[in-house]
């Protein structure tokens, strides 16, 4: 019975942690679905989040429904800057290209957030929006911020199924991550679409950003770093470009995380993610759900 | 021709009006990142040690500041810029044992002087047996906090389980951790749970859930203020009792600031106590007040100590040559400091008792004293 609670308790951990990983990792999927990019820019976008919910909240004092609401908008205008200002004029250039830009991009905000005359390089405590409350299911208890954090993974996924596979802009987003050039042909405009991907996408990340900073009530500039990672593993385990694919590979990766640290050890945490990472690259390149590449 | 002469005579000028010679003195200390507290507090009390020196001593003493960030990187080009560029002959710093590691190995091949005031990793001064001749330390060093702690937790206490979390990739952390661990176990303690983070790491629901079904007595935390705030607030929100220990990285107003009632109750090693009475305590704490409205941490007074210490061996040297300042270093005998009577051991470490301090609601209150 102790072993059943203990394992279930762990497992409520591991959700919690995998649902920042993939709302994230949402992100990461649906750029390179329309983009074929790694967006490393994402986990600082991701971090914007958890700044201007901070600030928003604590520095003048908005309440935490128009906090969220304000942030997102605000993470979705600055991921869209960000490709109109650094991808747009490399549309034609190689793809190394980009690639280099995005580590750039991501670099740029770090460093020029971390100063004093925009964020600060220090770490600032989060205070709790809410006041944390534990509810007991028979042999394990869940937090209400356990259940938050879950409730908007889901509502977030279920939105984003809707936009992809019930609108129009959805329809032209499969369109073009299914082949750009013919997508044009056909009268898609593809730049809008992108500039729709990436506002979507900075969305996602500023809601991963507040999600995460109440779960862990401690920001910094570089908290975006290793959640980046992570999430960008998770979206390449379960096929980069597969919505549901990225949600899943979020969750493996936060319950593998939790249960290597709870039953073997806590420093070979991350050498297991990235074990994971590599056994999956040699035996399934394309993930969980990603499409074999036909051989011509 | 006159203004050649006016030109001289402005070069000239200083040179009257100060009659002192000139000597820079560096202090490396992280005033941004995640233990900022830790380099604001030492800077201000290098500042007060090089003013309350420039009132009598022998030169004029030109302060230089680096920022080191709390990351080895940036201490070790900071401190090769004061060497090579700035050419200092001594320097204060860093503060964390990480940063100092490898600035004391700097230090110690350029023949610079390098006085930590708290940085307590055995190998700062010592490397593999041998002994970095030109790094000394103001305060005492992680066995015997370690020691000190794992007796309290069995004497005062009563713990007879315990659990202990620490950073792996810090060697301040995980020198003490080993240290506890093994001073825990030779007094019959039982280390129930032994487990290590990362520095990035924010998540420590797993481990925690982990620790709770062992049901520790105590959890010794030995990382610094803003991690173990962190923590505290994981730990409490598991629903874990048991108080927190730490060392004197937990010694900074923004522990009780963001940890707030997860971290009431809980103990630390620490190097001095505000309450010390003492006519040098005592004047340096007025003084301090008086300056920047609140009582100094140990951080603070630590530093006060090494720069006061450093003052005074250039000040008894012949000229200041670095040679000649570690020398003097190595002859000092029975110091008086803020933070107690200093006295160098073999290895460059200050030989001194340790004050475990309780955290309340008005801040950190003085418990007891253990002595060596």
């Amino acid at each position: 019975m102790e072993t059943t609670a203990y394992i279930l308790q762990q497992i409520v951990n591991g959700i919690q942690l995998g649902s920042v990983y993939a709302i994230i990792a949402l992100g990461y999927t649906m750029v390179y679905g329309v983009l074929r990019l790694i967006n490393f820019a994402h986990g600082d976008v991701f971090m914007l989040g958890a700044f201007f919910v901070f600030y928003l909240i604590n520095k003048f004092n908005f309440p935490l429904v128009t906090a969220v609401i304000l942030t997102v908008c605000g993470t979705a205008i600055v991921a869209y800057l960000i490709e109109k200002i650094a991808y747009k004029p490399l549309r034609n250039a190689p793809k190394i290209s980009l690639l280099i830009t995005a580590v750039g991009v991501s670099l740029f905000l770090e460093y020029t957030l971390s100063l004093n005359i925009f964020f600060t390089p220090n770490y600032i405590a989060f205070p709790r929006p809410f006041e944390v409350k534990s509810y007991d299911f028979f042999v394990f208890s869940v937090t209400n911020i356990h259940i938050f954090i879950f409730l908007s993974t889901i509502l977030s996924l279920l939105l984003l199924y809707f936009l992809i596979y019930k609108t129009k802009q959805g329809k032209a987003m499969r369109a073009i991550s299914h082949d750009q050039q013919t997508a044009a042909l056909m009268g898609i405009n593809i730049d809008n679409i992108i500039s729709f991907t990436f506002l979507i996408g900075g969305a996602l990340a500023g809601l991963g950003g507040i999600l995460y900073s109440i779960a862990y009530p401690q920001i910094n500039v570089f908290m975006g770093v290793m959640p980046g990672i992570k999430s960008f593993v998770a979206a390449v385990l379960g096929g980069i470009g597969v919505i549901h694919g990225a949600v899943l590979g979020g969750f493996i990766i936060g319950l593998a995380e939790v249960f290597v640290s709870a039953f073997l050890s806590s420093t070979l945490r991350d050498g297991v993610i990235f074990l994971l990472l590599f056994i999956f690259l040699l035996l399934r390149p394309n993930g969980l759900f990603g499409k074999r590449i036909e051989k011509v | 021709m006159k203004k050649f002469l006016l030109a001289l005579l402005i070069l000239i000028t200083p040179t009257f009006v100060s009659a002192k010679e000139k000597v820079k003195l560096g202090l490396i200390a992280p005033l941004t990142g995640d233990v900022k507290t830790f380099g604001e507090s030492s800077k201000n009390a290098f500042l007060i040690a090089i003013e309350e020196y420039s009132k009598t001593g022998k030169y004029e003493i030109e302060p230089i500041i680096i920022d080191d960030k709390n990351d080895p990187t940036e201490g070790t080009n900071g401190a090769l810029k004061l060497i090579t560029q700035n050419r200092v002959k001594a320097f204060v710093g860093p503060l964390t044992s990480k940063v100092a590691l490898p600035v004391s190995e700097i230090a110690n091949s350029n023949k610079v002087v390098m006085l930590t005031g708290t940085a307590t990793n055995p190998k700062v001064t010592v490397y593999d047996g041998k002994r970095k001749g030109f790094v000394f330390r103001a305060c005492y060093i992680d066995p015997f906090q370690g020691t000190v702690a794992a007796t309290f937790a069995l004497k005062n206490l009563k713990a007879r389980n315990a659990a202990v979390l620490y950073d792996v990739g810090n060697d301040y952390s995980k020198g003490l951790a080993e240290f506890f661990k093994a001073s825990f176990e030779k007094g019959k303690g039982k280390v129930v749970s032994y487990e290590s983070y990362q520095k990035d790491d924010v998540d420590f629901s797993a481990l925690i859930t982990k620790i709770a079904v062992k049901k520790p007595d105590v959890i010794y935390v030995p990382d610094y203020y803003n991690k173990v705030a962190l923590i505290a607030k994981q730990v409490r929100e598991k629903g874990i009792k048991s108080p927190m220990l730490g060392g004197d990285g937990w010694d900074s107003p923004e522990l009780i600031k963001i940890a707030g009632n997860a971290i009431i109750g809980s103990y630390f090693t620490n190097h001095y106590s505000p309450d010390r009475k003492d006519p040098v305590t005592e004047k340096f704490i007025k003084v301090y007040k008086t300056k920047h409205g609140v009582v100094p941490d140990a951080l603070a007074a630590l530093s006060y100590d090494a720069t006061m210490l450093l003052l005074q061996s250039l000040d008894k040297a012949k000229k200041p040559d670095s040679t000649l300042i570690k020398a003097e270093l190595e002859k000092t005998k029975n110091f008086k400091g803020s933070t107690g009577i200093i006295n160098f051991d073999k290895n460059g470490d200050a030989v001194k008792s340790t004050v475990i301090l309780k955290l309340e609601k008005g801040g950190a209150k003085y418990v007891t004293t253990i002595a060596p």
